[in-house]
């Protein structure tokens, strides 16, 4: 499976994603933002980090960014596109998403261990999954998430909530909520779902001895299910 | 032509810096301060002499780029 994973100026956990992918068996390149093409992928990532130093809104810059339109037009024709908290910023900005990721409610940076549910498994990412609840790791300051009433009514009618936050046994409420995200979300896909953001990290999930493996089970996933 | 905007957080949308500047104000004896929106204001410099084409221009660039309509409203000033 090919991958590309896009770096932005600010961008700073390309390498780790680089690392990840590569280490799953995905023929990974990386590509610059002002690049005009991205070369043949089955899968896109908008890694983390802090584009254009978060200047006016998160992701807004490069959400307006020379690449972007390949991005969006390889989204649009189907194709796998990943952004993994700030690229879940980016993919909310360029309108491959719904809602935006707002200031944290307790304006506090967080980093930290968390657990998250997945919500939905009848798509490209979770399909199959093992595991109905995965630790992994986010650090941010803007996850918030937040959308219109309209706009949440369709995410949850279409199932497109990918992930929430909750408890290590899955209970979702508001002690398991790091950040104020309406519905204790974490990640969502767009109406097709091979456009799928989220503010944890699986990249930070690959090695039993530093963290954990549950990104593992994520990117062994991606390649199962494209087999 | 010199066009000013103002963009805003909308009515409904918690605005957690707004709320702790208000509470810091509150602790500093302003104590009949009962709300804080905080926004953002630009001053945008446009080639342009017709200031409602000046103005129009800066409304597509509100809509495209300098404000969220998902969370925020602007003001052309």
């Amino acid at each position: 499976m090919r991958s590309s994973v896009i770096i932005f100026p600010g961008s700073n956990c390309d390498r780790d994603m680089d690392v990840a992918l590569k280490k799953f068996g995905f023929k990974n390149q990386m590509v610059w933002h002002n690049d005009q093409s991205i070369p043949k992928s089955d899968l896109i990532v908008l890694p983390g980090g802090f584009s254009y130093g978060d200047y006016l809104r998160c992701g807004s810059i490069a959400s307006k960014s020379k690449i972007i339109k390949s991005v969006i037009d390889f989204a649009n024709s189907g194709g796998l596109v990943l952004g993994i908290c700030n690229g879940f910023q980016i993919l909310t900005e360029t309108g491959l998403l719904t809602g935006i990721l707002q200031q944290n409610k307790f304006l506090n940076f967080i980093c930290s261990n968390v657990f998250v549910k997945v919500k939905d498994k009848q798509n490209k990412y979770f399909k199959d999954l093992k595991k109905d609840v995965l630790k992994l790791h986010i650090a941010h300051n803007e996850g918030n998430y937040f959308c219109s009433d309209d706009e949440l009514k369709s995410l949850e009618d279409n199932n497109q909530i990918a992930v929430t936050y909750c408890g290590e046994d899955g209970t979702e409420n508001e002690t398991t909520n790091p950040n104020g995200a309406i519905k204790n979300i974490a990640g969502i896909f767009n109406n097709n779902k091979n456009v799928l953001g989220m503010m944890p990290h699986p990249e930070r999930m690959i090695d039993k001895y530093l963290s954990g493996e549950d990104g593992s089970l994520f990117f062994k996933n991606i390649l199962d299910n494209f087999k | 032509m010199k066009i000013k905007v103002i963009v805003t957080l909308k009515n409904g949308v918690l605005d957690p810096q707004g709320k702790a500047i208000q509470q810091t104000l509150n602790g500093m004896n302003f104590g009949n301060v009962e709300d804080v929106r905080q926004g953002k204001y630009f001053e945008i410099e446009v080639k342009e002499k017709d200031e409602k084409k000046a103005k129009s221009l800066v409304d597509d660039m509100c809509k495209k780029l300098l404000a969220n309509l998902v969370i925020e409203d602007y003001k052309i000033v």
